[in-house]
Parts: C-alpha cells; sequence; structure tokens
C-alpha cells in the first residue's frame, strides 16, 4: 500500500515485561500538589529525569489507574515516587507496583526527610542512582515500527485542522496500521454529530457496541453540563459549530476500522486503530470534566502506552509532554512560520500543492521513525514537559470491556 | 488569485485559504470554480458558494454542520452571526469575532 516496502527498525529499551520503549527515562511521581515543587525542583537540570503527579490530598482511583500506567510506560525506566507524608495516595505503594514490573523504583515522604534543601538534595541522590542503575541494566533490543503505539490529539484547532492538518495524520495512520503499528485517537466529545460515520468504522459488532457506548455517553457528557468541546480560539479560526469541528477532528483517525474501544490506563488489545474513550462515567457526582484542556488528552494517551503523541494544531500550541515525545504538526501555514520554535511539522504544503497527501503522509511516518530512532522533537529540545492529572470516575469494572 | 477549499461536491461552503479582503477567489475542488467575496473573509473561515435560505443546512465534509439562521448569500461570511450549531446552545452566544463568551458575568 506504501512506497515503503521494508520494516522500518531502530533500537529500542527492552522492558521485564516484554514491551519495548524508545526512551529511557527516570519518572519522578509526586503524589499531592503539596510535594510538586520538590519534585520538579529534583528533576530540574537532571537529564532524563521527568516529572507527573497528582495534586489532589484526597485519592482517586482513576488518577492512581493513570499514574501507574505512566509509571509503567516503556518509555520509564525506574521511577521514584515523592509524597509529603499527609495524602491518601502512597508513594511506597506506587514504588512497590513500578517494582514488580521489574524496574527499580524509590519513594519518600518530604516531611521525614527534614523538608525542601534536604528532600532536593535526597531527591537528586536517589535520581542519579536509579539512572545508573537503569541505564547499566538496560537491555537494547531491535525494535520495529509494528511494535510502535502512536497517539493522536488535536488542540487549538482552526479551519486549517480539518483540510490538511488531521488528514495527513488520518492518512499516516493508515500507513502505521498497514504495517502492523498500533494507532490510538481519542476525544469523543469531538465526535458530536457522527454517531453513524463513528459506527460505520467499527471492525465487529462487539466493536460496534462499545463504540456506540462511548459515543452515547458523549453526547450524554455534553447535554449534561452544557458544554461541547469548542473554544473561543476555534471560533476564531473559523469553526463556527462543533458539528463542522467533529468532522475536522475525526478525520485524523484516517480510515482504518476501529478494533475497539479502551479507556484511560488501558493498553490497546493488539495491533490496528483504537478509540481512547476519556470521558468520565456518570457517578454519584454526576460525570465531572472531560479533557479539561489539552495536556489532559495527551496524558491519557501516553497511558494507553503511546511512544509517541501526534499533535495537531492550527491555531498554534506550546505545550510538550513527559514521558513520550510530542510532535507538533499543523495545517495552518502561518502558524507554522510563527511559531516555528515550537512546530514539527507542516502540513499546510498539502493545500498549496507542494505535496500530495500521501507524499506527506509518508514523509510524517519518516520523521515519526526518526523520533523513534532518537531524534529529539521540537517540545524535547525546548525542554516542554507539561503534565496533568485530574479527579475523575471511570468505572473500574467496564475497563477491558471490548 | 486568492484561494479557497470546497472539501465535498455537496458542500455549499468552502474555507478560505488565505486572509481575503473580498472580490474573486479561486474554488479549489470546486464547482463553481470561484466565488466572490462581497465582504473580508480570513483564513480558516468560510464563504457561501450559493445563495443559502434560513432554516437550511451549512454542508460541509459533505455532512450538515449546522442550520443557517438567515438569509446568506453566495460570497459571504458564514459563521456565529447566521449560522447555528443544531446541538450546541451557547455556540450562538459568543463573539463573533473572537469567540470570546458574552454569558458569563466576571463582575
Amino acid at each position: 500500500m506504501s512506497c515503503m516496502n521494508n520494516p522500518l527498525s531502530f533500537q529500542g529499551f527492552l522492558r521485564d515485561d516484554g514491551r519495548k520503549g524508545i526512551r529511557n527515562v527516570v519518572l519522578v511521581v509526586y503524589t499531592v500538589e503539596c510535594a510538586s515543587h520538590v519534585a520538579l525542583e529534583i528533576a530540574r537540570g537532571e537529564p532524563d529525569a521527568h516529572v507527573v503527579g497528582f495534586s489532589g490530598c484526597y485519592d482517586n482511583a482513576y488518577a492512581i489507574r493513570l499514574m501507574l500506567a505512566l509509571a509503567r510506560h516503556p518509555n520509564v525506566g525506574a521511577v521514584l515516587a515523592v509524597g509529603l507524608g499527609c495524602e491518601y495516595t502512597q508513594p511506597a505503594k506506587i514504588a512497590e507496583v513500578v517494582r514488580k514490573s521489574g524496574r527499580p523504583a524509590e519513594w519518600f515522604y518530604i516531611q521525614e526527610h527534614g523538608g525542601t534543601l534536604k528532600s532536593i538534595e535526597l531527591g537528586k541522590r536517589i535520581v542519579r542512582s536509579l539512572r545508573d542503575t537503569m541505564r547499566e541494566s538496560a537491555r537494547l533490543a531491535p525494535m520495529s515500527v509494528n511494535e510502535l503505539v502512536v497517539g493522536a490529539e488535536c488542540g487549538g484547532s482552526d479551519g486549517t485542522s480539518g483540510l490538511a492538518g488531521n488528514p495527513v495524520v488520518g492518512r499516516f495512520f493508515d500507513l502505521l496500521v498497514g504495517r502492523g503499528g498500533t494507532a490510538v485517537f481519542e476525544e469523543t466529545v469531538e465526535m458530536i454529530g457522527l454517531g453513524e460515520v463513528l459506527r460505520s468504522r467499527a471492525a465487529t459488532d462487539e466493536a460496534r457496541a462499545a463504540v456506540s457506548r462511548a459515543y452515547d455517553k458523549a453526547v450524554r457528557y455534553c447535554r449534561s453540563v452544557r458544554q461541547y468541546s469548542i473554544s473561543p480560539g476555534n471560533f476564531a479560526g473559523g469553526l463556527t459549530t462543533i458539528e463542522e469541528k467533529s468532522m475536522g477532528a475525526f478525520v485524523k483517525s484516517g480510515s482504518s476500522p476501529i478494533q475497539g474501544v479502551i479507556r484511560v490506563a488501558e493498553q490497546p488489545g493488539g495491533p490496528g486503530l483504537w478509540l481512547l474513550d476519556s470521558v468520565p462515567d456518570e457517578h454519584f457526582m454526576q460525570f465531572g470534566y472531560t479533557n479539561p484542556n489539552d495536556t489532559e488528552g495527551i496524558m491519557d494517551l501516553i497511558s494507553a502506552g503511546a511512544h509517541i503523541v501526534l499533535f495537531i494544531t492550527g491555531r498554534g500550541s506550546v505545550i510538550g509532554s513527559p514521558i513520550a515525545p510530542l510532535i507538533k504538526i499543523t495545517g495552518n501555514r502561518e502558524t507554522f512560520h510563527r511559531l516555528q520554535d515550537d512546530m514539527d511539522f507542516d502540513a499546510s504544503r498539502v493545500l498549496t500543492g507542494e505535496v500530495t497527501m500521501t507524499g506527506a503522509a509518508e514523509e510524517l511516518f519518516s520523521l515519526i521513525t526518526a523520533v523513534a530512532a532518537g531524534k529529539l522533537t521540537r517540545p524535547e529540545i525546548l525542554g516542554h514537559r507539561e503534565q496533568f492529572i485530574t479527579y475523575k470516575h471511570q468505572d473500574p469494572s467496564r475497563l477491558r470491556a471490548c | 488569485m486568492k484561494k479557497c477549499f470546497q472539501i465535498h461536491a455537496d458542500d455549499n461552503a468552502a474555507t478560505l485559504l488565505e486572509d481575503c479582503d473580498g472580490g474573486g477567489v479561486e474554488v479549489i475542488g470546486g464547482s463553481p470554480a470561484g466565488v466572490t467575496l462581497v465582504e473580508p473573509i480570513r483564513l480558516g473561515h468560510k464563504v457561501a458558494l450559493c445563495d443559502i435560505k434560513p432554516g437550511a443546512a451549512i454542508i460541509k465534509f459533505g455532512i450538515p454542520i449546522g442550520v443557517a439562521t438567515q438569509p446568506i448569500r453566495a460570497g459571504e461570511w458564514i459563521h456565529l452571526h447566521n449560522c447555528r450549531s443544531r446541538v450546541d446552545e451557547r455556540s450562538s452566544t459568543l463573539d463573533v469575532e473572537t469567540g470570546a463568551p458574552t454569558d458569563v458575568v466576571y463582575e
């Protein structure tokens, strides 16, 4: 189906659970907002040290699942969990689960180690030691594109996103799936108006039922909170309705059949295209909020094991991500030039006829394999590692429903 | 000549590929092959390719993306002032230029 016939391979990091990563990161996890400054200072200036954390003092099953999925992501080689000492979320248990996955992991409470400066000093010592262990014990293994999981999400969309940025990613997803890889897309609240289109893309009856459930919940959610997933910047960029934004966003899924629906922190059940449902389930506190910002959605995709996340923007965005590199794509020529330091890929060239849609998708394929092999993305170079974990409810009994 | 893009043959709206002050614009992929803008329209925004009656669907990607709330002439800008969502009530209250909310009181 494409002119690229040889499987593209590169060096990966083999983990004890059999999965392979494309980066080797020491992850510092904080378990309450009160520990966030110390965690960020521990990682500051430490190569390959990234930070994620949960700000709430009261724990949340969803947030814990998400943190554990991130801490055992294939790109993570070691973990330090840092707590203040009062909060519900237990750093010791995080470290224990991570150790069971074969990764070195440590934890401590700031209150037990004499406050800010002593904790930062201790944390840095631990991170350096974890990094040494991780690097010494790293097992390099050849890895090929059929072992890659790539996520896609859009943000700051405008009228060009549905014309160029998202279609190029959709075409890339078709190429990746055609070569045995795994692709994950999300944002069911940005599929409002497309119920039938979505159902018609399901690979099996089981997948159709799961897709239908996820879509219907997204509709109920938006009606209930009276907020559709469209922002002032989208309108200013020429998008007039959620239906218009939905169709422009959905094209990033490409044309492959949808294998099933996964929920946050769940891994795809095999290769192919998967829909990630990150919308909260109805419960006693009603829904809560679905993706309150772009970073939350990126975290969801990384929790599904995405090695790399594609971020398609029209208006422009300057975010990055911890753990898995973010690749910034725009279909808006002016945005590409105005925010050149932040942008990785100019998809607007398909609109001027400089390159065909398939040509652009193949260029993107090359860029992604280069990033998988170690090339740094613009957000990585600029040091962007925005992260966000929120309170949410997703019923654990409905995990692996499909 | 400046350009706009018609995605699907059924579309009655095309997307501007650059800012345009008015006048003739080429419709890529389109029929008719050109449209005359009667007002300035910015990159990413939509132009009506034909006259559209109130209550009629605005078609883009081959699907209805909203409903005309007033008569729209060929060459006019289609946006919040003359098109509303069939599901999202709030978007009709936003500022037509910036998209900023007008329904929340700050003080």
